[in-house]
């Protein structure tokens, strides 16, 4: 089903870039995260990315970028994850997804299991190249900025290690947050140093994890801020998950995209975004 | 402090955990080491020239190691040093002993060298006739608690003061009874000069070797190695074929980069570089010298495709910002050199099969990589040993299993998509108020953290359904 709607998708949009060159045909990868436990971030993406002039679509047959096979060195269990993902998203112009860790794993990981195959090498560079960041695309590629998003209170940001280091994104975020009326940023100290998530890492050694993330939620709570902001399921369940076990209940922790879509009321009040 | 065994990585990292102090000491050498570095990178606007310079003369000299190799052997030669060589660890250690007992040793000074822990110099001389003497101070420090090192830049960096003054007290010959740090050095040095002078032989490694003269480098803080060198008759080198660049020229690049990236100081007190015995009209210097080439496993890693490892200058940075380091220390991963740069090298100096637990412990967050000062990628050769590791079967079977099971059913979107759903509902049956505090097969994460709890359906179902109610509004 989904495979035709993106092929229709395709000549579609082929005619309407006729009409309007700057459209661009955004193919979202939710990732299985955000599936399964905030959609409401997936929601978020679809909203500012329509508000940055994007058409976006949802490729239904999608699953995971395939970081836990990679991580763990199964290069086949990597691949044939992989053949899925580029069969569903390389027609498109470009491809965001609401988390810096997948995305670095499609546009810098996949080019790796695929050096003995040429011509997946290909497809996987020419997706690569298309593959985004949501929150860096929306102001590298689409050069935009909120407007009419009020938040009351101080947010605190976390950079997740991937998005930070992979693919540069700092500037971005803090930039439409700063558009964000009535929302303050409170710094972080060592913003940039890992939470301790890793993926299979935090329960394949979940102590040495524990111990990581007890140091970050000390550093978060020192900033007394009322949110803490990332944009990473991962790391954001993790930071979350050890604050709530602490009892700290009086920072709640957001994805970035939910704040700038003006999803946060909804979200605290316990809504879906739907 | 019995040495842990890189194989009972698990059962080390829990004694570690559970030691109360232990990353509050660590954090006191590691957070220092981070700072100082980073302003030393600040005031050196070259900094990032300086490191892809360090890096070709590394990859350079790596690549044509055979040239170089002979190179610096014909040129030693000139010089009167005796070149040996060694292939394994063992046979450089006997190498080592067996020039001590041509020389009927008793006592052998030796100036920290992280090669010379690799290839089991310590124990060697521990199990001999001979007395071994650490000069480098943290050495020392260790040697009197019985420690292996937990650093490679500091080594005693897991004892605390308090500690040093006990140990002070109990073994020097004239020890203070004051707990200020230049006290302590004094005494240290007390202790430590008549035995510089009593020497019959000087055992050192080599930060460098330099290819074009035959000189070995050694990069020093305390004058150690000097004083180890100079007064004994006879001076060992004990190096890796590694340590070779060209020239003195391509040496400084790489010693801006080392002594800024280890700690954080634009140059160390004492760089010497030694060229083999005392010549005719030299006022001083040994009247003996020998090197021992190691390769210990070295070749093996260019023949397997680890060559960027090889361009490790040992500065310490990797493990310095390292979150796993910082919280577990350096004894935990049960091998001389501990850390990313040391869970790369331990499956090459010993084994993959023993040393495999360790490569995945690593969050891959890339902070390594950011702060190597020859731009190694670890995390990218880190996991390049986890696919070596899953192509040998060394992963736990239930590990293998769930990525496995998670790979069978990501290719599988509709099934992936399926069980999602139903991982949606069997997560609401543990929630309350918004959290999972206890959930089957999920101990690994509820025994630190609480989950989250899921929105009411997947992603996937709220967005078909939107799209069928706009459709049919349309």
């Amino acid at each position: 089903m989904s495979q035709k709607i993106t092929n229709a998708g395709r000549t579609q949009s082929n005619t309407i870039e006729c009409l309007n060159i700057s459209e661009k045909k955004v193919g979202l990868f939710v990732t299985c995260l955000v599936n399964t436990m905030r959609p409401s971030i997936g929601f978020a993406s679809i909203t500012l990315l329509e508000q940055a002039g994007c058409t976006v679509e949802v490729p239904e047959l999608q699953s995971c970028c395939g970081q836990p096979a990679f991580n763990s060195g199964d290069d086949e269990g990597t691949r044939q994850v992989a053949y899925q993902t580029i069969k569903q998203f390389e027609h498109f112009d470009y491809v965001v997804l609401p988390s810096g860790s997948c995305a670095a794993m499609i546009k810098k990981n996949f080019i790796e299991v695929f050096k003995d195959q040429p011509e997946w090498l290909e497809r996987a560079k020419h997706l690569a190249s298309i593959t985004h960041e949501l929150l860096s695309f929306l102001v590298d590629v689409c050069h935009f900025q909120p407007s009419d998003i009020e938040l009351d209170g101080s947010y605190t940001y976390h950079d997740s290690c991937s998005g930070y280091r992979s693919l540069n994104v700092y500037e971005q975020p803090r930039k439409m947050l700063s558009k964000v009326k009535g929302l303050d940023h409170k710094p972080l100290n060592s913003h940039a140093e890992c939470c301790g998530f890793g993926g299979t890492f935090c329960v394949k050694y979940s102590d040495i994890s524990n111990e990581i993330v007890a140091e970050k939620v000390e550093n978060v709570l020192a900033t007394e801020a009322d949110y803490l902001l990332g944009g990473d399921m991962g790391c954001l369940m993790n930071i979350a998950g050890k604050l709530n076990r602490e009892g700290h209940k009086e920072i709640k922790a957001l994805h970035t995209a939910e704040v700038l879509a003006g999803l946060a009321p909804q979200i605290l009040g316990g809504k879906d975004a739907s | 402090m019995q040495a842990n065994r890189p194989e009972d990585f698990s059962k080390n990292v829990s004694k570690a955990l559970a030691q109360p102090d232990l990353k509050k000491i660590i954090r006191r050498t590691t957070d220092k080491a981070e700072t100082k570095r980073a302003e030393a990178v600040a005031n050196f606007p070259e900094f990032e020239n300086a490191r892809s310079q360090g890096q070709k003369v590394k990859d350079h000299t790596i690549k044509y190691m055979d040239h170089y190799l002979a190179e610096f052997e014909k040129n030693a030669l000139a010089q009167g040093t005796v070149v040996h060589w060694a292939s394994t660890g063992e046979e450089a250690a006997k190498i080592v002993l067996d020039i001590c007992r041509q020389h009927k040793a008793k006592k052998v000074t030796r100036s920290k060298s992280m090669l010379g822990e690799e290839i089991g110099l310590t124990h060697a001389f521990d199990n001999s006739e001979m007395e071994r003497i650490e000069t480098d101070l943290a050495e020392h420090i260790i040697q009197l608690a019985g420690d292996p090192p937990s650093h490679i830049v500091w080594p005693a960096m897991h004892r605390s003061r308090e500690d040093v003054v006990k140990l002070f007290r109990e073994f020097h010959t004239d020890p203070t009874y004051s707990e200020e740090i230049t006290d302590l050095v004094r005494s240290a040095r007390r202790d430590l000069r008549t035995k510089f002078l009593t020497s019959d032989i000087g055992i050192s490694g080599s930060n460098f070797l330099l290819a074009d003269s035959g000189s070995s480098c050694t990069v020093t803080n305390e004058g150690n190695a000097e004083l180890t060198i100079t007064p004994p008759k006879v001076h060992i080198v004990t190096a890796g074929i590694e340590k070779l660049v060209p020239s003195m020229a391509h040496a400084v690049p790489l010693l801006r980069l080392l002594t800024r990236s280890a700690t954080g100081a634009e140059i160390t007190q004492y760089i010497t570089f030694h060229n083999g015995p005392k010549r005719p009209n030299d006022a001083d210097g040994p009247q003996e010298c020998h090197i021992v080439l190691v390769d210990n496993g070295r070749t093996k890693m260019l023949a397997e495709g680890m060559e960027e490892m090889l361009r490790c200058i040992r500065c310490g940075a990797c493990m310095n910002h390292c979150v796993v380091y910082k919280h577990i220390g350096g004894h935990a991963y049960g091998s001389v050199y501990p850390g990313p740069m040391g869970s790369v090298l331990t499956p090459h100096l010993n084994s993959l099969e023993v040393a495999n637990k360790q490569t995945h412990a690593c969050t891959l967050n890339g902070r390594c990589e950011d702060v190597c000062p020859v731009n190694i990628p670890l995390p990218k050769l880190l996991r390049s040993l986890r696919a070596q590791s899953w192509q040998k079967k060394y992963e736990p079977l239930t590990n293998r299993f769930v990525v496995q099971s998670f790979a069978m059913m990501a290719k599988r979107p509709r099934l992936f998509q399926l069980l999602s759903s139903c991982g949606v509902i069997f997560m609401k049956v543990f929630s309350r108020k918004g959290w999972i505090k206890y959930m089957p097969f999920t101990s690994g994460w509820t025994r630190n953290r609480d989950l989250i709890e899921p929105e009411s359906t997947t992603f996937m179902h709220q967005y078909k359904k939107m799209k069928k109610a706009k459709s049919g509004g349309a």
